[in-house]
């Protein structure tokens, strides 16, 4: 820049220096100054925003970056029996139970970790990928491996405190498990499993993560879909009513949002249920036989009805935004230049409002897909999102190995439907106001 | 595990009035270096209830010390292991059921417990561990109560034409008895009574159960009124469904239905048949600091005494954990019923009886439920 101005004109002469650069007032080049004073505009603002970006690292991004970790991490097996994973590296599961020298250190790691008492921690975390394991760790106590006498054999030993010892299996899964990272946790949010064999798909009978990933991003979308159907009018309504019944509208979009999740979600299964108000309605005006009752919950039809009306806000608010800034003329215009009401709704009202359709949808899409309280309480089985099992598997079986993974998926999954989103449709056509 | 040994006390005299062991500061041994507030984590509603009436309350009576309540116990075990890995364990007493209390001890999240030590022995002498017996089914826990999993069924339903149900395989009866039926959304409970139903021997069930054709079984066996099942989650679902005659019968903790029954007075009774015991009891966190611990020793060794067990009967229609305890259960403190008739333990309740295994569901538990919830999906 020096260099395109230095022989311009412009600054008066004695402002430049021998060279020929620009001066400010103080004799510096007017170059460095002005970066000066940008880096002091830049860290001016840096620190404005650095209580926030401390905030959102300490509590947001560090947790769950911490949490998905987990979905890889495995220091369990190697910090437990830190000599049996030595040992058992040269051991080949095909050639039988492992000899003496992996028993030997086996021995000497539980001795530490009974003291400790972390071998039944170890136990259970084994137990998720075969089931036993935790009780054949449990059994192997303080107690018993104090009876067990160093100078004989151990192999028997080990044997009389537990047949499994004497067994393949075990081991095998040790050997297995023993690195510090494992891909096991990811493939079993695929329904597949890690076995001493290599990678294999998991009984079918267990098969169900797979599928409810799909159930999810089905149900979400028509939650999505619906949630459109139903607030595009109102959206409508909202922005083109006269003000004062327009806020009465409003007050009627946001009341719902003021009441608590659970009132709505347990009003829901009153209205919903078959001795419930709708379908003691529909009995009494006769559309619907008394021994057939519509089964409206405990399905995905409740956990649709339900989230529909949950979310449904999110989708008015920012539709009702938009279409506040497309000006009515823009119709008159389009009826003047003699459309109908479709034509000119559709050639020229709807495309604008497409931003707010955008923006609503991806709100909606985005807080579906991770729902977890409401499809809980009206899904029933079928209405069920995966986001039930991360829970499930946080708080009741503590695989957060598992859950981590779970999560990490469904992160990716939002990524992916985001990028797709924007190659089909477009981020920057997306408007909340 | 012998849950049967304590029938038999409890059958004795259920009648010996409640109010006799009141405990005055003088007996109350003094808590030197102990801090003076504690936080216990229990249940909510009716059972925190009942423990504050006849635990909490007589204790800070007696102490002045001050109790916080934390209605945690659904999620203890994965906000303990939280805590543990924040470094911040603030609770001191956690009240969980047994297989909850068994899997904090493996994680070596619960502290061990030395029963005779720490905890009072009954009014005749006999120790804590003898006490107690079998329940102690874990180092880490102190149980408090017995209660059961058991069927309520509703006693208004028309299509069964004046029958009712008596026997566990009735669930199973779609012919005989119509309607929808809740049932626990987990695999605990209903693959025994599944397989109960479909010939096997009671004490068969787990190692049939151990098998795949024996898991495959139970869910065939479950199969046949799956279409006719309500899962639910939380106990209060049951008896909300069989109030508002959304199914005609489930599967629930006793005193869920024994509220429901006698409180709310709705048309239900009772199945017991085929009812499940399970424990409820305390576990103390590991690596509390050494005040706090000394408190919540001192009031452990106060509320799990012979007459604090029995008081907490008078509340809620759980049987307490003690021996000792079962024959000054009197009656309810409010609606002065009789409370030893709706005892699970109670002998005409518990004809038939189901122990439930915990060391096993603790080895089959991720497994079963994996299957379960895999076969829930199809």
């Amino acid at each position: 820049m020096a260099d395109a101005t230095a022989g311009d004109g412009i600054a008066p002469e004695e402002n430049r220096s021998a060279s020929g650069l620009l001066l400010s007032a103080d004799g510096t080049p007017l170059k460095n100054s002005i970066a000066r004073a940008e880096r002091r505009a830049r860290i001016r603002a840096f620190l404005l925003i650095l209580p926030l970006l401390a905030f959102v690292m300490v509590s947001f991004i560090a947790p769950i970056a911490d949490m998905l970790f987990r979905s890889v991490e495995n220091d369990i097996v190697a910090d437990t029996l830190p000599r049996t994973v030595v040992e058992l590296q040269d051991w080949d599961p095909a050639s039988g139970v492992p000899g003496e020298p992996v028993f030997e250190a086996f021995y000497a790691d539980m001795l530490d970790a009974t003291e400790a008492k972390i071998h039944t921690r170890l136990g259970s975390r084994l137990n998720y990928e075969e089931s036993g394991m935790s009780s054949l760790f449990r059994k192997t106590n303080a107690r018993r491996l104090g009876r067990i006498d160093d100078t004989q054999p151990l192999a028997p030993q080990f044997e009389k405190i537990d047949e499994d010892w004497a067994t393949v299996e075990p081991w095998a899964i040790l050997k297995t498990f023993s690195a510090r990272y494992t891909p096991g946790y990811f493939l079993q949010a695929a329904d597949m499993k890690l076995t001493p064999e290599g990678v294999e798909s998991v009984d079918e009978t267990q098969q169900i993560y797979i599928k409810l990933f799909w159930r999810t991003i089905i149900l979400s979308l028509t939650i999505t879909c619906s949630c459109l159907l139903l607030g595009y009018p109102v959206a409508w309504l909202l922005a083109n009513l006269p003000m004062k019944s327009a806020n009465i509208l409003m007050i009627l979009v946001l009341l719902p949002f003021w009441t608590s999740l659970l009132v709505r979600t347990s009003a829901w299964k009153v209205l919903l249920q078959e001795q419930g108000v709708i379908n003691d309605i529909l009995v009494w005006i006769g559309l619907v036989n008394d021994g057939a009752r519509l089964v409206l919950i405990n399905n995905q039809i409740g956990t649709v009805i339900a989230m529909t009306h949950i979310l449904l806000p999110f989708m008015i608010l920012p539709l009702y935004s938009v279409m506040k800034t497309i000006p009515p003329s823009y119709l008159r215009a389009a009826k003047s230049m003699g459309a109908n009401d479709w034509v000119a709704f559709w050639r020229v009202y709807f495309p604008q409002s497409i931003p707010g359709i955008g923006a609503g949808a991806i709100l909606v899409f985005i807080l579906a897909i991770g729902y977890y309280i409401t499809p809980e309480l009206v899904g029933g089985t079928s209405g069920t999102f995966i986001s039930n099992r991360i829970a499930f598997h946080i708080s009741t079986s503590l695989n957060w190995g598992l859950a981590a993974a779970l999560g990490s998926l469904l992160l990716i999954l939002v990524m992916g439907l985001y990028w797709l989103y924007d190659k089909i449709v477009g981020i920057d056509n997306v408007k909340l106001g | 595990m012998r849950l049967t040994n304590l029938l038999g006390g409890t059958a004795l005299a259920m009648t010996a009035a409640a109010a006799a062991g009141a405990i005055s500061a003088q007996e109350l041994p003094a808590c030197e270096g102990c801090a003076d507030s504690m936080t216990i984590v229990s249940w909510g509603g009716a059972y925190s209830n009942s423990q504050a009436k006849a635990y909490h309350e007589p204790y800070q009576e007696l102490t002045g010390i001050e109790i916080v309540n934390d209605e945690s116990s659904a999620e203890a075990v994965a906000k303990l292991r939280a805590m543990d890995e924040a470094g911040n364990v603030t609770w001191d007493l956690v009240d969980v059921v047994a297989s909850d209390a068994m899997r904090l001890c493996d994680e070596g999240l619960a502290m061990e417990i030395d029963a005779d030590a720490d905890l009072a022995a009954a009014p005749d002498g006999t120790t804590a561990s003898e006490d107690f017996g079998d329940l102690l089914v874990s180092e880490c826990f102190i149980p408090q109560i017995v209660y059961s999993t058991t069927f309520g069924y509703r006693t208004d339903v028309a299509e069964w034409g004046g029958k009712t149900p008596d026997d566990i395989c009735d669930v199973f009866d779609l012919e005989a008895f119509p309607g929808k039926r809740s049932l626990e959304k987990r695999p605990i409970n209903n693959m025994e009574w599944a397989l109960l139903c479909d010939g096997v021997a009671k004490e068969d069930v787990y190692d049939v159960l151990e098998t795949d054709e024996g898991q495959a079984q139970a869910l065939a066996k479950l199969a046949t009124i799956k279409d006719s099942v309500v899962w639910w989650s939380a106990g209060a679902e049951t008896p909300q469904l069989l109030a508002d005659g959304e199914v005609v019968m489930g599967s629930t903790y006793n005193g869920r239905l024994f509220a429901l029954i006698e409180e709310q007075k709705q048309p239900v009774a009772m199945l017991w048949d085929a009812q499940v015991f399970d424990l409820d009891g305390w576990i103390i966190p590991a690596g509390l600091p050494d005040d706090r611990k000394a408190r919540v020793m001192h009031y452990l060794n106060f509320a799990t005494d012979t007459q604090r067990l029995a008081d907490q009967a008078a509340y809620i229609s759980y049987g307490p954990a003690r021996k000792s305890s079962a024959p000054l259960v009197g009656k309810h403190a409010e609606l002065g019923i009789e409370m030893a008739p709706h005892m699970p333990t109670d002998p005409e309740n518990s004809k038939n009886t189901f122990l439930y295994n915990y060391e096993w569901w603790a080895d089959y538990r991720d497994d079963m439920d994996a299957k379960f919830q895999s076969w829930l999906l199809n």
